[in-house]
């Protein structure tokens, strides 16, 4: 990956929310999710000011970083879509569902569209499971998702950007 | 507060919320202040009310009207008809499948009627952002009597005697590990919630932090009364926003009602609860594992002992349970050890929490007593089985737990008889599976869930499950020989022995079990490269028969790849060099042409 030069703004942000932590290592996880939340994602360099501040090596930031799943080192796509890929999803063809979008997407998962628009995940159980299978495009959530409904979600967000899309 | 004639409740759990029941909360006040209306009936956002299925519900109180599937279009009319005309709107009210009537009382359908709430005793009553709710359903009494009739040891009894056994899977005692506690010597202790909910497919521990938080909060003062903490930490999943919010709302007006705090209730009693956030990993819900993460680190369990109990976060005694359990603490001290006692069976005592879903009518969350058998949840509560398929299996215990045949289907669950039969009770997720499902892939597909979820601490947790998952893999594609099986049984024992902690110990359980039951699918794929019910892809190819087919057009203008060529009202076939096998065209046939081979 190449490089990323980090804006004087974004480091005076994570140095801001390290010492909202008191600068503690304990709070490396809280720290995470408050860079992140900012951010968007967590790509090395931003790992490196995290470790400076808190005092901690980054090694042991990017061994947190990449042991949980809800911690991304790169970016999302413009409309992150998820793929819920609980069992009470799975039963109910949420794999149908997934292979369709890749299909239609020309991505896997864990990639985003070369424009930036979409990017393509799974996650486990957003506790909607009445409404199996689910698809979350951002925060809206998409119910009983079959294949065929794959092309029109996409086509209402491939014009318009993340703004525009009223939740239905 | 003010009185009000008629309430009417609004689920605002995590799913019905997807399906804009906020917009349904707001129409109806505009409604009723366009009527005038709105100093005489409440509307409120309540928590879960469990039939998820049939969501977005709205209840009317006090007649106890259930709506279901509503849309915000449909409020006008359920204002005008119901609230003004005094009618029940009859084509919103429950359907019984059976007898093809309308049910207006909630209290006459099946899917409430073997339900006995206590973990969920407040969800779908109660606004779960007003802690006076809360308290007129006697919230918050039992810390009271607790902190001003009792002494810990005398409420660690009742807790003792009550049978309580911890919900979130392990089902150890709940009173005893408050007593090892207690006895842990100490400056600091800590009260630890576990609400990592990481089990697919189970919401229960999230539904009650929805639409109840005050009853974890008053069960965590209760336990750090009994042994000696003055702080509480609830972890939870950061993807669960709507549980935070409530959780921290909650938080507040305890603290603000001085249930929370210094001196609480003037009994000179401290305790205060902070959040901390999961990241996204289910080897979290192992104890230790869990204090790793609130300490910041990776979450990987350690060897026990030291138990939490005498050294858990920040090396201190510590003492977690999980969210199902808390909520049922208060309502044991306000009943009665012996009452709660007296539900159940003999080894666990009590309600469960299931989250029911798969291929099953009703959807949802119930809570039913110790005891009862899989027929009377599958179809007296569950309504049966989708599509009137045939039952084949139900999964119980996620990851960790097994498949249970038709053969179980009248043994009383509890902690004991599941384990019996080969599964667990694990967090309560019961994943209800028909004939299309194929065992090989569920097996494959708990797997693939391990993997992933796999810390990688030990050997044979992080290669053994590997290894595992290939093999099925290779069993999935056809490509499985007789000897496969043998190697799967063989290292998922091994796996079983040498794994340090409960994510692995239990991770080969979806394949044992399966192995158990099904024997013959798995000897259809290895031995005639067949997947008896039609889902794994390598094995199936689909064909249309000229016989049946009319020439409709249907799957032809269905099929996303174009594989499918043919006249209008001719023949049509599938080019298999294009087909994507996606069962597209299978699903739509009207005629049943399209074959599965």
């Amino acid at each position: 990956m190449p490089g990323i030069k980090l804006s004087e703004k974004a480091i005076g942000l994570i140095k801001t929310i390290c010492s909202d932590f008191g600068n503690q290592g304990s709070e490396l996880i809280n720290v995470l999710h408050q860079v992140q939340g900012k951010l968007g994602y967590l790509p090395a360099e931003v790992q490196e000011v995290i470790a400076k501040e808190l005092n901690i090596s980054v090694a042991k930031v990017y061994g947190v970083v990449t042991f949980y799943s809800f911690f991304t080192m790169i970016p999302m796509g413009e409309h992150p879509i998820s793929i819920c890929m609980g069992t009470a999803c799975y039963v109910r063809g949420a794999e149908q569902v997934l292979s369709e979008f890749k299909r239609q997407l020309k991505v896997e998962v864990g990639q985003s569209t070369p424009d930036g628009k979409f990017s393509l995940n799974c996650l486990r159980c957003v506790g909607a499971c009445g409404l199996a299978p689910v698809v979350l495009v951002g925060e809206k959530v998409f119910g009983r998702v079959s294949p065929q409904m794959v092309k029109t979600i996409i086509a209402e967000y491939k014009e318009v950007g993340a703004s525009e899309v009223k939740s239905a | 507060m003010a009185e009000y004639n008629m309430h009417i409740l609004v689920c605002g759990g995590t799913g019905c919320m997807a399906s804009q029941s906020e917009l349904i909360q707001t129409n109806f006040k505009n409604k009723l202040n366009e009527y005038g209306l709105a100093d005489e009936i409440q509307v409120i956002l309540t928590g879960c009310f469990g039939f998820c299925e049939k969501g977005p519900i709205v209840k009317i109180l006090p007649d106890n009207t259930f709506y279901t599937r509503v849309t915000p279009e449909d409020v006008p009319e359920i204002v005008d008809e119901h609230i003004i005309k005094g009618r029940k709107l009859e084509r919103l009210l429950y359907l019984n499948p059976e007898t093809n009537e309308r049910i207006g009382d909630s209290k006459g359908m099946d899917f409430y009627k073997k339900q006995i709430r206590i973990a969920l005793r407040n969800c779908g009553f109660i606004n779960p952002e007003n802690i006076e709710e809360y308290i007129a359903r006697h919230g918050y009494s039992a810390l009271g009597t607790c902190l001003s009739e009792k002494s810990p040891a005398e409420v660690i009894r009742m807790v003792k005697d009550s049978g309580l056994r911890g919900r979130g899977g392990g089902g150890f005692p709940t009173g005893l590990k408050w007593e090892l506690t207690r006895k842990s010597f100490s400056d600091q202790k800590y009260v630890v919630c576990n609400a990592d909910e990481g089990d697919p497919g189970a919401f229960m521990d999230r539904s009650i932090l929805e639409g109840d938080p005050h009853s974890v909060l008053e069960a965590m003062a209760i336990c750090g009364f009994c042994i000696g903490a003055d702080k509480g930490l609830v972890y939870i999943r950061a993807e669960y926003p709507l549980a935070i919010e409530r959780l921290k709302i909650a938080i507040g007006q305890a603290r603000e009602y001085g249930l929370l705090g210094n001196d609480i209730l003037g009994t000179g009693f401290n305790f205060d609860i902070e959040i901390r956030y999961g990241a996204g990993a289910f080897v979290c819900g192992e104890e230790t594992a869990l204090i790793h993460s609130m300490e910041g680190q990776r979450g990987e369990p350690t060897v026990k002992p030291p138990f939490p109990a005498e050294k858990g976060y920040n090396g201190k005694p510590t003492n977690v349970n999980n969210v199902e359990t808390f909520a049922n603490i208060p309502v044991i001290i306000n009943k009665g050890a012996e009452w709660f006692a007296s539900i159940g069976t003999e080894k666990s005592k009590g309600t469960k929490v299931f989250a029911l879903a798969g291929n099953i009518n009703n959807v949802g969350l119930i809570e039913v007593p110790m005891g009862i058998t899989l027929r009377e949840i599958i179809y007296d509560i569950g309504g049966g089985i989708k599509d009137g398929r045939e039952f084949k299996a139900v999964q119980t215990g996620g990851p960790s737990g097994g498949c249970l045949t038709k053969s179980f289907l009248d043994t009383p669950i509890d902690y004991d008889n599941l384990v019996a039969a080969g599964s667990m009770m694990g967090s309560g997720g019961m994943i209800v599976l028909d004939d299309s499902s194929c065992m090989v892939a569920i097996a494959k597909f708990y797997l693939e869930f391990t993997l992933e979820e796999s810390c990688g601490k030990c050997t044979p947790c992080r290669i053994g499950n590997k290894r595992l998952y290939e093999i099925l893999e290779k069993i999935t594609d056809g490509k499985g020989e007789l000897e496969d099986l043998n190697r799967l049984r063989m290292l998922s024992n091994v796996i079983k022995d040498t794994s340090l902690c409960g994510l692995g110990q239990t991770s080969p359980n979806p394949v044992l079990s399966t192995l158990d039951n099904f024997y013959d699918e798995y000897l259809a794929h290895v031995n005639s490269s067949t997947c008896p019910a039609g889902q794994c892809k390598a094995l199936v190819n689909y064909t249309i028969d000229a016989d049946k087919c009319t020439g409709c057009t249907l799957c032809f203008r269905n099929c996303p790849v174009g594989a499918i060529s043919g006249e209008k009202r001719g023949l049509h076939y599938i080019v298999q060099s294009l087909c994507i096998k996606c069962g597209v065209c299978f699903e739509k046939c009207k005629f049943d042409a399209v074959l599965i081979a």
